[in-house]
Formats: C-alpha cells, sequence, structure tokens
C-alpha cells in the first residue's frame, strides 16, 4: 500500500509515519547511475527511452555517482573494470541500491569458463541487493527489478538494517501463479 | 562457374605478386601456397620482415597498401610464435596475398611493421598482448586489452588463468 493511496482528511491533513513518508520519498525517486558496460546497456537505455518510460517511476539516470543511490550493473563487468566499478560504488552517498542485469554481471554469463578478463558476478566486488536474470533481459525485467528495489525500500526505517530489510522482502513474498492464473480465467471467460 | 573463374583470376594475381617478391628475396621466403581462401608465403628469415613488407608497399607492381589485418598465431608442437599479415593492393591493382612469421615460442620476437603500414601498430600490441612474442622497433610496445600488470599471455594454448588479480579471485 502506497502513501498517495492513504486517504486524506477533509482537512488536507495526511496522518502517516516519518519512515512511510521517507522510503516513499526514496522510492519514487530513484536515481540510477547514467553507465552501461555491454549490450545489457542498450536494453536499459531502452528502458530509459520513451516505450517504456521509467521516468514515470521517477527514475531518471544520473551522470555523477555523487547525485545516484542506485547503480544498475548493466552488462560484462571486466577484471579491468571491476576496480573501476568498486570505485564509483564508494562514491555514491547511502544509502545505496545495487541492481545486477543480466548474466554476465550475475555470475559471469556465458565467460564463466574461458573468460579469462570477466570479473564472475560483480557481488564478488560490491553488494548486490537485486538480480535480474537475462541474457539481455528485457525492459520489463528490468523494471521487475527496479520495483523490486522499491519494495526493498519499503522494507526499510529507522533502526532497520539493510540485512533485516532484504530478510523482510523475502518473507513478503508472494507467488503470482495464482494471480496469473486468475487473470487467465478473466481473459477467457 | 562464373564465381569459380573469378577466383582462379585471384589466385593468378596472388602468384604473380608472389613471383615478383620471390626475384627479389630468394631463398628469405618459402613456397607459394596456392589455396582458394587465402594464398600466403611464409618469410623464412624473420630478419627480413620489415624490408619485404616495405618492398611490397612500394615496389611498382606490387603496391601493397593496405593491411587488412595482422593475426597472432600459437604454434606450440613447433615451440613457435606467429603472426598471419593480410595485405591488399587496394585501388591499385587489387590483388590480395597474406604473409606468415614465426619466431621462437620462449623469448622470440619479430621485427615491427608498424612504420610501414600504421594498422600493425594496435594489431601488433594485441599480438604481444595475447600471445607475448615481442616486436623489434615497435614504437610503444605495452599491452593494449588486458591491464599492464596482468600475468601470462591468454591466447597461447597452454594458458592457464591466475588465482586473483588485485585481491579479486579470477576463475569461476
Amino acid at each position: 500500500m502506497g502513501l498517495l493511496d492513504a486517504a486524506v482528511s477533509r482537512q488536507n491533513v495526511l496522518v502517516t509515519s516519518v519512515d512511510s513518508v521517507l522510503n516513499w520519498a526514496r522510492l519514487s525517486s530513484l536515481w540510477p547511475m547514467g553507465f552501461g558496460l555491454a549490450c545489457c546497456a542498450i536494453e536499459m537505455m531502452a528502458t530509459n527511452a520513451s516505450n517504456y518510460d521509467l521516468e514515470r517511476f521517477g527514475i531518471f539516470p544520473r551522470s555523477s555517482p555523487r547525485q545516484s543511490d542506485l547503480m544498475i550493473v548493466a552488462g560484462t563487468v571486466t577484471m579491468k573494470m571491476a576496480e573501476r566499478v568498486v570505485r564509483l560504488y564508494e562514491q555514491m552517498p547511502e544509502p545505496r541500491y545495487v541492481l545486477s542485469m543480466g548474466s554476465c554481471s550475475n555470475c559471469g554469463g556465458p565467460y564463466w569458463e574461458h573468460g579469462y578478463h570477466v570479473l564472475k558476478g560483480v557481488d564478488r566486488v560490491i553488494p548486490v541487493d537485486v538480480y535480474v536474470p537475462g541474457c539481455p533481459p528485457r525492459p520489463e525485467a528490468l523494471i521487475g527489478g527496479l520495483m523490486k528495489i522499491q519494495e526493498l525500500i519499503r522494507m526499510e526505517g529507522l533502526g532497520v538494517s539493510r540485512a533485516d530489510a532484504l530478510k523482510k522482502l523475502a518473507e513478503a513474498e508472494s507467488d503470482p501463479q495464482p494471480l496469473i492464473e486468475e487473470a487467465r480465467k478473466q481473459k477467457t471467460a | 562457374m562464373e564465381e569459380g573463374k573469378v577466383l582462379s583470376n585471384a589466385a593468378q594475381e596472388s602468384g604473380a605478386a608472389y613471383a615478383v617478391i620471390h626475384e627479389k628475396f630468394g631463398e628469405a621466403i618459402s613456397a607459394f601456397d596456392d589455396n582458394a581462401t587465402m594464398p600466403f608465403f611464409e618469410v623464412l628469415d624473420t630478419a627480413l620482415w620489415t624490408d619485404i613488407a616495405l618492398f611490397m608497399r612500394d615496389h611498382p607492381k606490387l603496391k601493397f597498401n593496405y593491411m587488412a589485418c595482422l593475426s597472432g598465431v600459437d604454434y606450440p608442437e613447433e615451440g613457435k610464435l606467429g603472426l598471419v599479415a593480410n595485405l591488399e593492393s587496394l585501388g591499385v591493382f587489387g590483388h590480395k596475398l597474406a604473409v606468415k612469421v614465426k619466431c621462437p615460442r620462449e623469448g622470440g620476437s619479430i621485427p615491427s611493421v608498424a612504420g610501414v603500414w600504421h594498422t600493425a601498430n594496435w594489431h601488433e600490441r594485441e599480438a604481444y598482448d595475447m600471445l607475448g612474442m615481442l616486436f623489434e622497433g615497435h614504437p610503444d610496445m605495452r599491452r593494449i586489452l588486458c591491464p599492464d600488470d596482468w600475468e601470462g599471455w591468454p591466447l597461447r594454448k597452454d594458458y592457464k588463468v591466475q588465482e586473483s588479480y588485485h585481491g579479486i579471485k579470477v576463475p569461476y
């Protein structure tokens, strides 16, 4: 349930918790760092562009790590790039989030065995919050991952550590299958 | 049918170009390999490679003004490393010829042709980066793709990747 769904009284007064307001503000303006590493970046750019329009989520790429709170690792992280990725991550202000996009940054992808130059998963150098599988993932999948980040932020609060929030997120996970079947039934009925 | 004829014409042109080079350098180069896909000869006297390259570029009957590619090759059974240079005479004669040059696998070096064709500059650096042979007289003999402090030569047949790089685990 989002903050905007809450009832507003006649005096335009909204009673809510500080946590909710903070979280709502943060998850509604996720600013990712504008950088891409390989073909996944093409899908990320397509997601930013008008067809999928990430700005409706308040997501707009920034040109500096200092203005970003989300890092989308979109593509193959080479050993040469790995140290740069760490450096960029360290320059981002906290709280910061990392979304690993595509097989390469998840686990090395097709380079897992013979790709001597590829880091086998960006989680070897920086902590990752959400993994999006695919090679490359479609824009829908990336949006799914971004919404997972938003859910994660919703689980946070004053005095709640990231680890606790991730745990809460895992517990809150619901099986989408019944919803899919219900929608299918409605469509065929 | 028509295509086959064109191919043999191309091979004939390459053969004619080879004859001009053979006339000048004689025993320093191998016999002509007259295959349809990539007619080539090998430079037997490696030290003469730069002279041969200059001759091929500047001789009025050859005019190999374009280096299409230069690739490094590993020959572990022979204990050698080598290169294959694909040369063309672009817009002049249109003929093509490949040249192979080899050197010992350990501590070997090949004369650089970066001063003959500028294309060779980065291609030789890549061959060095991947296989480890040096190019004598190259203006900037550094690795080009791998980090400067990378260990080993990735495209050698017996290459084993290093365990860690700057504290990051490399193998899967």
